[in-house]
């Protein structure tokens, strides 16, 4: 009798550690990614010398000035275009109004810097545009007339206008979209015209939405560095770069880190709040019925059709024409062995990060589909924090705890085994394809989340009553189920991380280049057209998630109004 | 060894959200027996269930299986290892898998050609025969259902958890498949406890009903006695229709009321106010040309082979009587009828007097 009392006993012990597996492993990695954000804001609190006294006084406010001069020349250029168009196509009869709804998405696909690489090859001195000017006019040298410089703040504020502003087109689209059609009806028959409507009915429930793509904008804004160090617009992150690497001061970089957090949690919070509105604006009601267009005749109509050509114009093809010719011209300058191996690095870094990103996210998920609790809760949101931490910002967060741990370890191993490991982490790859995953493991985690989601929990009781393990439910029966999901959650963060620059040109091994730094290189040194051919590659590249976006918009409201239509669904509801 | 008990919830206390889901619930089920947890939404029973399959902690109490502690504080045997089966509402099968898959899912340890043998009779034994090599979509909802019940009854559990089974089935359908479920479950001996708001249901296939509210069960008894012998005004208030009529107690057997001296075996002897209240219910009321008392039509539901009155007598108090469908009376005639009532259901009134219960399920 005691004998059984003492082996059920340890045993009990052991299930209930086992079924904890899942939320601990969830809690540490959530802990590991949290590791940059918790050591930028250590370091704000923990210095002690008065560097803070000297940034105040010499560079910080030239910084400053320069990311909020950015900031609102970008927020206010994305919100006119994202905005605008946005309600054309959705509320407006035109030529192209289908084609363009999806035209729209496509800057989505260029980096900041490369559409900047672009237009400055285009629109310089020696370019195409004012050569081409030149010779019709018949001047001589740049004193004979007069072009904006396209290396500046404006430039950049332009440049990053023209391809983040499909942030603010895509929600403002959905909100708009979603809107309860009585809503607009009513404020029809009450006698308001469609412009008193749109500012009125429309963009008011459509505020929250904006101000998401807006957030969202802002953060890619303050990410940038290819854009701003080409263009020499000292902004923070120009200033990390400066500080830190030029002058070699790591705690005075960390220190403009933070005051980037403040903007960082700024536009998160302006995002949580904006997120959480979002809900009352749009109500449920009547969002499936079709929305009243407009259509337009005569000078509207051109004026519409202008006001989408544009962005597409500018934001996409006139670089992707620019670059293609830049391409053709300087191929077999560009096609070198070495080039190659820049590709297979990008591949090699961004499926490992993706895999790895993938791998962490179906834990966190799982982990909170297992178990609901306080604690993972705040764990997830924690661990998806790293999307808003722009990439110089997460370098020094990543820097600082690896280059101690290395330390130790090196001189532990040097004291007692008399051996040196130099640099495990922080010297190597480890270290760029980490910072990958802090950034981007929010949009792997929200498409697990929410292919998850889409399965009934009682699915998950069905298999375990069968007799199935939580780890053998998931792979035997949630992951056929969303396999679409977690491919898209592999290809966007891949995508995503052949593009990323900052972190990557900080935390890369010497003598390492992806694409990416390939491209920027290649520029910095006034070598454009050598590096066209990267810069296309990773145009076409961040092509593949922004096609799939345009496959999935396309039709959320048409599927609505379909399965509104067939009975035995409205029937099961009711 | 035979046990007296096969499945043992002892007490239990778990937390679901914010608040107690269930809160010192306890009741025993004996071997081959079907019991019902029967409960508005929210009362909790859903939970219990969640517990009883291992995928709810406890605060308190003991959950037993076969006389083995499966659920304690701080201890949780997993689900896959109770050997439970459990049948869901939405039926929750694999939708990539085909239906003898799905059978065959909870059999994996078996032998291929057993297996196959399991799933072979199983389908047989629901009708399902034609149907193994179609996926989920292809199906019916009652052929879902039964192919959810299959795939439950597969790996032979020692208990059948069941989760609302029928609510997502059309009337005609959910009342054909309980009687079949009750059957088959009866024929295999398999012990099951299923939970569900829906009182019919309950009792197609209960042989007993636990009545649950805010986490507990307030009443644990057969249908039949749940109905005629509710033990509290909830319970009564729940099941079936009925209203209550003030009465003065005179003597051991018997009530006054307005609508006469009303007879009858008191179920409450412990129960010694004066003033109670009766419950009539709508069989209690017969339609009779010579009955004592008369009433007006207020209201009439037609239900096919009866139909339901609500009469209001001259007092303003309120009955429901079940007429048989060929006496068609129109709102606003005077009909009579009479009271048989052997069995006297009285309550302590109510500070706020309850007049009727006309909440009729759907």
């Amino acid at each position: 009798m005691g004998a059984i009392a003492v082996e059920s006993s340890s045993k009990m012990r052991r299930l209930s550690h086992s079924m904890d597996r899942w939320t601990l492993s969830s809690i540490l990695l959530s802990v590991l990614v949290a590791l940059p954000v918790l050591t930028v804001i250590s370091l704000a609190f923990g210095s002690t010398s008065d560097i803070w006294q000297h940034l105040l006084s010499t560079s910080l406010p030239h910084y400053l000035r320069n990311t909020l001069c950015l900031m609102l020349g970008v927020g206010v250029a994305v919100c006119l275009l994202g905005i605008s168009t946005a309600w054309l196509v959705t509320m407006c009869r035109f030529p192209g109004r289908k084609l363009f709804e999806w035209l729209l998405l496509l800057p989505l696909a260029m980096p900041a810097y490369v559409i900047a690489y672009a237009y400055t090859d285009f629109l310089e001195y020696a370019g195409v545009v004012q050569g081409g000017l030149r010779g019709l006019f018949g001047w001589q040298s740049a004193r004979d007339y007069w072009f904006p410089e396209v290396r500046s703040l404006g430039g950049a504020i332009v440049f990053m206008g023209f391809v983040l502003y499909p942030y603010v087109y895509l929600l403002t689209r959905a909100a708009f979209l979603e809107q309860s059609v009585s809503m607009i009806e009513a404020s029809r028959v009450l006698g308001r015209g469609a412009w008193s409507t749109f500012f009125s009915v429309s963009l008011p429930s459509a505020r929250p939405a904006i101000a998401v793509g807006l957030a969202l904008a802002l953060m890619e804004t303050l990410n940038d560095f290819g854009t701003v160090d080409y263009f020499a617009v000292e902004t923070l992150t120009v200033g990390i770069f400066d500080v830190w690497l030029g002058m070699g001061n790591l705690a005075g970089g960390a220190q403009i880190a933070v005051v980037m957090m403040c903007f960082v949690i700024a536009l998160i919070t302006l995002e949580g709040i904006s997120r959480r509105h979002q809900r009352y604006y749009q109500p449920a009601s009547s969002r499936l019925k079709k929305l009243p267009t407009y259509p337009l005749v005569g000078y509207k109509r051109m004026a519409a059709m202008g006001a989408c050509v544009v962005p597409v114009l500018f934001g996409f093809f006139v670089p992707v024409l620019v670059l293609g010719e830049l391409a053709w011209v300087y191929f077999d300058e560009s096609w070198t062995p070495a080039f190659r191996t820049y590709v297979l690095n990008s591949c090699l870094l961004s499926s490992a990060a993706a895999l790895i990103a993938l791998s962490v996210a179906i834990v966190i998920a799982y982990a909170r589909r297992l178990q609901s609790g306080r604690v993972l809760k705040i764990a997830t949101r924690i661990a998806s924090l790293g999307y808003a931490l722009p990439g110089a910002v997460l370098a020094v967060g990543i820097i600082v705890p690896f280059a101690a741990f290395d330390n130790a370890l090196d001189a532990w191993m040097r004291a007692y085994l008399g051996i040196s490991t130099g640099l495990l982490l922080s010297g190597t790859v480890t270290a760029v394809v980490f910072a990958y995953v802090v950034r981007f493991l929010a949009i792997a985690l929200g498409q697990v989340e929410a292919s998850l989601e889409k399965i009934s929990p009682s699915m998950d009781m069905a298999a375990r009553t069968l007799g199935y393990r939580a780890s053998e439910t998931f792979v035997r029966f949630h992951a056929p189920l969303m396999r679409g999901g977690l491919f898209t959650a592999l290809m966007i963060v891949f995508v995503d991380c052949m593009k990323e620059l900052p972190a990557t040109l900080i935390l890369r091994p010497f003598n390492f280049d992806t694409l990416a730094t390939h491209v920027y290189e290649f520029a910095s040194d006034e070598m454009l057209g050598e590096a066209a051919l990267g810069s296309l590659t990773i145009v076409t590249v961040g092509l593949l998630p922004v096609l799939l976006l345009t496959r999935m918009i396309g039709n959320t409201r048409e599927q609505g109004l379909r399965r509104a239509k067939r009975p035995e669904l409205a029937e099961s509801v009711t | 060894m035979s046990i007296e008990y096969l499945l043992e919830v002892d007490d239990i206390t778990c937390r679901y959200g914010q608040g107690r889901a269930v809160e010192g619930l306890s009741f025993h089920a004996r071997p081959g027996s079907l019991t019902c947890l029967l409960g508005p939404s929210g009362c909790g029973k859903t939970t219990a269930l969640r517990a009883i399959a291992g995928f709810q902690t406890l605060e308190k109490g003991e959950i037993r299986i076969e006389g083995q502690c499966v659920s304690t504080p701080g201890y949780l045997l997993p689900p896959e290892r109770r050997q439970v089966g459990m049948v869901f509402q939405d039926h929750a099968l694999f939708p990539h898998l085909k239906v003898a898959d799905n059978v065959a899912a909870g059999l994996r340890h078996q032998h291929d050609n057993l297996r196959r043998q399991t799933v072979r009779g199983l389908l047989e034994r629901m009708d399902l025969s034609a149907l193994g090599e179609r996926f989920p979509h292809e199906l019916s909802g009652g052929q879902q259902q039964r192919v959810a019940l299959a795939r439950a009854l597969a790996p032979r559990p020692r208990l059948l958890l069941m989760d609302e089974p029928f609510s997502n089935l059309d009337l005609d359908l959910r009342e054909r498949l309980g009687v079949e479920v009750h059957d088959l479950l009866k024929e295999h001996g398999i012990t099951a406890v299923m939970v569900t708001h829906d009182q019919y249901d309950a009792f197609v296939l209960g042989d007993e009903v636990g009545i649950m509210s805010q986490g507990n069960i307030l009443q644990w008894d057969t249908p039949y006695n749940v109905y005629h012998e509710p033990t509290s005004r909830f319970v009564a208030d729940f099941i079936g229709n009925g209203v209550f009529v003030r009465g003065t107690r005179i003597g051991e057997r018997a009530v006054n009321t307005e609508l006469g001296d009303i007879q009858g075996t008191l179920d409450r002897p412990a129960l010694t106010a004066a003033v109670v209240d009766v419950l009539i219910r709508p069989d209690d009321v017969l339609p009779d040309s010579d009955g004592p008392i008369s009433a007006r039509v207020s209201r009439k539901a037609f239900k096919g082979a009866d139909i339901m009155y609500t009469l209001t007598l001259p007092s303003g108090t309120t009955l429901l009587s079940m007429f048989p469908s060929h006496d068609n009376f129109a709102v606003g005639d005077h009909v009579r009828v009479r009271l048989n009532v052997d069995h006297l259901v009285v309550f302590p009134i109510e500070k706020t007097v309850t007049e009727s219960m006309t909440s009729s399920p759907a």
